[in-house]
C-alpha cells in the first residue's frame, strides 16, 4: 500500500483538490487523438534513410534508382534545404547555429553519428517507402569517430566539427576543438576554505548515455498547400518550438506555418527537438500530398535526444562537526554531434542545495560522434547530484554523521548566495529534509546484511517563460479555456483549477483546450517545470481580466459606477445594495443582451519561479553472488510550494523515482568502439518494469512560491535529480565499496567487490 | 548604487575585481559602464547587441526577461549568469 501524505497548511476551494482530468475518458477508451493517428487524404508515408556511419563525409548521393521506383513519389536530401550559412540565428533556443540545425534534419556533407538522416522518400506507402531507401546509393569516406567525452576534450583528439572553436565565455579558442563552450564560477577564497577544512575528499564519477524512453515515437504530418501556408501535426512539448524550426530551417515567415500539437505519449524533454517536421513538410512541398513519417523505436534511440554521458570530479572540505567549507567540480557532458549539452545547468545545480561560502565550478560542453543529446528532466541536475551527493555520503560514512543532520546543518536556505551568485528565496529545503527524518521510512531500522540505505538531496531552479491564455464566457456561465501549453502531465487539469479558484466557479464549469498556433499567442514549450506556475500566471490573469469585464457589465445593467461592483468567490454584487447581486452564471445569462460575450486574455513572461527541492529515501538489497540490486523501499518528499492537483504531483515524483531506478541500476547505450549503439531496442535496452519496484511512498511539503499568487512551483524535475545518488549510497553502504558509475550493474557491483576483496 | 558581480572568467580584464558599484538605469548602462571600466568586457558579455545566447542578465535573482533594455533598481544586485533553457 502507497502511503502518500501532504503537508499542507493553506486550503483553497479548488486548488490542492483532486478533480478527474478532462482528457482522461478518451485516454483510457483509446479514442485519444495522437500523432500517428493523424490520417488525410491522400496521405504517403516518409522513411529516412540514415547513416550506418558514426562519422563519415558524404561523397555522392544517387537517388534515381529510388526515385524510378513506382509508388514513389519524392526523395529528399539536403540539397532540398535551404541554403544554412554558419551565422547565428537563434532557434527557439535550440541550437547554435542555422547550419547545424539544417545538418541535423539532414546532413549535407558530414555524417556525425549513427542515424544521422542522409535522404528521405515519400511513397504510396510504408513498404514501398523502405524499399526505395534501400536503392539510395550514399558514398562514403568514413571517418575516425570519438564518443568519449574526456577523449574528446584531449589536444589531438579526432574533430567532430573542423571549424568548432571553444567559446570561453566570448572568447573564442585560436584552435578548432570538440569543446564547444567552457564556463566557470566561483565564490568565495576556495583555496583559504580547503585550507580550513578537516577532512578534504576528491573523486571522478561518470554516467552513460541514457533515453528518455517516452513510450510514443517522434512522428509527424504534413501539408504543404498550393497556396504555400504549411499544416503540421505532430507530437511535440512545443508547438511553437516547432513552427519556429521548421520555419527558419525552410525559410518560411513563421505565419505560413501552423503547428497542431496532438496528444504526447511521454517526452521528458526528449519532445522538443523537430526531427521530421521539415521532412514531411518539404516532401509533401514536392509531391502535392499530405506526408506522414513515424520513428520506428531504433530510431527513436539512435536518432533523437538521449540525456548526455558524463564526468566529473568533485572536491568537498569539511569541518569535523560536518560543516562545509569548500567545494569544488569540474564536469564535462558530451552534447552529442552539436553543442548544447546540460552541463551549464549542470554546475549551477550541483551545490545549489548547500550552504557554503567558498566554492568552485567548471562547465565544459563537448562534442562526439553520438546522437545529439536533448533534454531529460532537470537535464544535467541528476548527473551532478549523482557525483555531489555520492561524495557528501562518503564523507558522512568516515565522520559518522547522520546523513540527514549532515545536510541540515548545510542546507541552502532563503538568503543561500550559491555559486554563481544568485541569493536564494524563500526555499524549502529543510522542511523537506525535516520531513524526510521524521518519515516512517527513516526512522524504521534497517535489516542489517545485504541491505543499505541512501538519502540524496536534488534541486532544479525551475522556470518561467512566455506564456498565452484566452478563456471566454459562454452564455450557461461555462468557460472556454484556450491555452498553447501541450498537456504532458495533466495540466489541463492544474490550469483549469487556477481558472476556477480566480473565478470562483466550479471545476467542472472550465472546459481547457489545448490549441494550435495560429489559435493563440506564442507560448514556450511544456519543461522546464513551468506550465503549471507560467500558464497558471496567465490563466489566473486572463480570468481576473474576465472578472473586471463582468463587473463592468454588472454596473451597466445597475445603472452605476465600476467602484459600486464587487466580485467575491463568483458573485458579482452592488457594494451598498445587498438586494442586487448576480452569481456567475445569472450574470452570464444575460451577456448576450447587454453587450456580447465576454473573453478575458493574458501574455506573460513571469519571473519568481520558485526553486525546487526533492529528498528521497531509499532501501536496497544486494544480492552477494550476482550483484543483483533490489529496491525494497523508496520515499520522496517533495516541495511543490501548492501542489495544485496532488495525485498528479505524487504521479511526477514517482515517476521520477521510476526513471531514476532505471538510470541508477540498468539503462544505458552500449555502444561499440566506433560509436554504433549496440541496443537499440527496448528488448536489451533494459528500464524499470513493475516487477522491479517497489511502490514509491510521496510526502509533498508545501512551501508557498511566493511568486505565484497560490504558492506555486513546479514538480516536474526536481524528482528525477536525487535517484541516482539516493540508490549509489544505499548500494554502497549495503556492500561496503563506493559506486563512481552509472549504471550500477550487476557486474560493476560484483567487480568493485572484487577490487576491493569483499 | 546597483552592484555588478563579475563572473570568474572575466576577472582577468578586471584586474581580479569581483564586484563594482554602478549608476545605471538598465542592463545596457550597466555594460556600457564597465566597458568604460574595462575595456573589452562588452565583446565578452554581449553580441550583435545582444547578451551572448549562453548567458542570462540576472536583477535580483530573476533572470531579465527584456535583455539589454531591462531596468536596473537603485540597489540592485546584477549577475551574468549560465542562460538555462526549459528543464523540459
Amino acid at each position: 500500500m502507497t502511503s502518500n501524505q501532504v503537508l499542507s497548511d493553506v486550503e483553497y476551494n479548488v486548488v490542492g483538490k483532486r478533480p478527474v482530468r478532462p482528457d482522461g475518458v478518451d485516454k483510457v477508451t483509446g479514442r485519444a487523438q495522437y500523432g500517428a493517428d493523424t490520417q488525410l487524404t491522400g496521405t504517403l508515408w516518409a522513411k529516412v534513410l540514415r547513416s550506418p556511419h558514426p562519422h563519415a563525409r558524404i561523397k555522392s548521393i544517387n537517388t534515381s534508382k529510388a526515385e524510378a521506383l513506382t509508388g514513389v513519389r519524392a526523395v529528399l536530401t539536403a540539397k532540398d534545404l535551404p541554403f544554412a550559412s554558419l551565422s547565428k540565428e537563434a532557434l527557439g533556443g535550440e541550437y547554435a547555429s542555422l547550419k547545424f540545425a539544417s545538418d541535423h534534419m539532414l546532413a549535407s556533407d558530414k555524417v556525425l553519428f549513427k542515424g544521422h538522416p542522409v535522404a528521405a522518400v515519400a511513397a504510396v506507402n510504408g513498404h514501398v517507402a523502405e524499399s526505395a531507401l534501400a536503392l539510395i546509393e550514399v558514398e562514403y569516406e568514413v571517418l575516425e569517430s570519438v564518443i568519449d567525452v574526456r577523449e574528446a576534450m584531449k589536444d589531438g583528439a579526432v574533430l567532430v566539427h573542423e571549424d568548432l572553436r571553444t567559446n570561453d565565455m566570448g572568447e573564442m579558442s585560436s584552435k578548432p576543438s570538440n569543446i564547444a563552450t567552457h564556463m566557470s564560477y566561483s565564490l568565495g577564497d576556495i583555496a583559504k576554505g580547503f585550507a580550513e577544512a578537516d577532512l578534504v575528499l576528491e573523486r571522478e564519477y561518470t554516467t552513460a548515455t541514457v533515453h528518455q524512453g517516452y513510450i510514443e515515437p517522434h512522428n509527424s504530418t504534413s501539408f504543404w498547400n498550393s497556396d504555400g501556408q504549411v499544416n503540421i501535426w505532430t507530437s511535440t512539448q512545443g508547438s511553437f518550438q516547432v513552427r519556429a524550426t521548421t520555419a527558419n530551417v525552410l525559410r518560411l515567415p513563421v505565419s505560413k506555418v501552423k503547428v497542431t500539437p496532438m496528444e504526447i505519449g511521454g517526452g521528458f524533454g526528449g519532445k522538443i527537438t523537430a526531427y521530421l517536421d521539415a521532412i514531411t513538410a518539404l516532401l509533401s512541398k514536392k509531391t502535392g500530398h499530405p506526408v506522414k513519417a513515424a520513428m520506428s523505436r531504433t530510431e527513436v534511440f539512435e536518432a533523437s535526444g538521449p540525456a548526455p554521458a558524463s564526468w566529473m570530479r568533485v572536491k568537498i572540505g569539511v569541518k569535523n562537526n560536518g560543516k562545509m567549507t569548500a567545494v569544488e567540480t569540474e564536469m564535462a557532458m558530451d552534447a552529442g554531434a552539436y553543442p548544447g549539452s546540460p552541463v551549464m545547468q549542470a554546475i549551477v545545480c550541483a551545490f545549489a542545495c548547500y550552504d557554503v561560502e567558498n566554492g568552485k565550478v567548471d562547465g565544459y560542453d563537448v562534442v562526439v560522434n553520438k546522437p545529439k543529446t536533448a533534454a531529460y528532466r532537470a537535464p544535467g541536475s541528476p548527473q551532478a547530484a549523482f557525483a555531489v551527493e555520492s561524495l557528501i555520503d562518503e564523507i558522512c560514512l568516515q565522520l559518522k554523521l547522520d546523513p540527514i543532520e549532515f545536510r541540515l546543518l548545510n542546507a541552502a536556505k532563503e538568503g543561500t548566495r550559491r555559486i554563481e551568485g544568485l541569493v536564494a528565496r524563500r526555499i524549502g529545503l529543510i522542511e523537506c529534509l525535516e520531513a524526510a527524518r521524521d518519515h516512517d521510512h527513516y526512522k524504521s531500522k534497517t535489516n542489517g546484511g545485504n541491505t543499505g540505505r541512501g538519502v540524496a538531496c536534488g534541486y532544479w531552479p525551475n522556470r518561467g517563460f512566455q506564456s498565452s491564455v484566452v478563456m471566454t464566457v459562454n452564455f450557461d456561465g461555462t468557460i472556454g479555456l484556450l491555452m498553447g501549453s501541450v498537456d504532458i502531465g495533466g495540466t489541463r487539469a492544474s490550469i483549469a483549477q487556477q481558472t476556477a479558484e480566480t473565478l470562483g466557479i466550479a471545476y467542472e464549469d472550465v472546459k481547457p483546450t489545448v490549441v494550435d498556433t495560429d489559435s493563440i499567442g506564442y507560448t514556450f514549450i511544456t519543461g522546464g517545470s513551468r506550465t503549471s506556475f507560467a500558464t497558471g500566471i496567465a490563466a489566473i490573469n486572463a480570468a481576473e481580466d474576465v472578472m473586471a469585464q463582468m463587473v463592468s457589465r454588472a454596473a451597466k445593467i445597475w445603472d452605476t459606477e465600476e467602484d459600486n461592483v464587487e466580485y467575491v468567490n463568483g458573485m458579482i454584487s452592488h457594494k451598498s445594495d445587498e438586494e442586487l447581486k448576480f452569481s456567475f452564471k445569472d450574470l452570464a445569462r444575460q451577456l448576450a443582451t447587454t453587450g456580447g460575450t465576454i473573453s478575458g486574455r493574458s501574455n506573460v513572461d513571469p519571473t519568481g519561479e520558485g526553486n525546487g527541492y526533492a529528498v528521497h529515501v531509499v532501501d536496497v538489497v544486494v544480492d552477494p553472488e550476482t550483484g543483483k540490486t533490489d529496491v525494497t523501499r523508496y520515499t520522496a518528499v517533495q516541495d511543490a510550494g501548492k501542489a495544485v492537483h496532488p495525485s498528479y504531483v505524487e504521479g511526477q515524483m514517482q515517476g521520477g523515482a521510476v526513471q531514476g531506478i532505471g538510470w541508477a541500476l540498468n539503462e544505458e547505450y552500449f555502444f561499440d568502439q566506433t560509436g554504433k549503439m549496440m541496443n537499440p531496442t527496448f528488448l536489451d535496452y533494459r528500464m524499470p518494469t513493475t516487477l522491479d519496484l517497489p511502490m514509491i511512498d510521496t510526502v509533498i511539503v508545501e512551501v508557498a512560491n511566493p511568486g505565484h499568487p497560490y504558492g506555486v512551483r513546479g514538480v516536474g524535475e526536481a524528482a528525477i535529480v536525487p535517484p541516482m545518488a539516493a540508490i549509489a549510497n544505499a548500494v554502497s553502504r549495503a556492500t561496503g565499496n563506493r559506486m563512481h558509475s552509472l549504471p550500477m550493474t550487476p557486474g560493476k557491483i560484483l567487480e568493485a567487490g572484487w577490487e576491493n576483496g569483499k | 548604487m546597483a552592484t555588478i558581480f563579475i563572473p570568474s572568467m572575466l576577472r582577468p580584464l578586471t584586474g581580479g575585481v569581483r564586484q563594482v558599484e554602478c549608476e545605471a538605469r538598465n542592463v545596457r548602462q550597466v555594460i556600457e559602464f564597465l566597458d568604460e571600466l574595462y575595456p573589452g568586457i562588452k565583446d565578452r558579455l554581449v553580441e550583435d547587441g545582444e547578451i551572448r545566447e549562453n548567458l542570462a542578465v540576472a536583477i535580483d535573482g530573476d533572470v531579465a526577461i527584456m535583455g539589454m533594455l531591462e531596468k536596473v533598481g537603485e540597489n540592485s544586485e546584477v549577475h551574468f549568469v549560465p542562460a538555462i533553457g526549459g528543464g523540459r
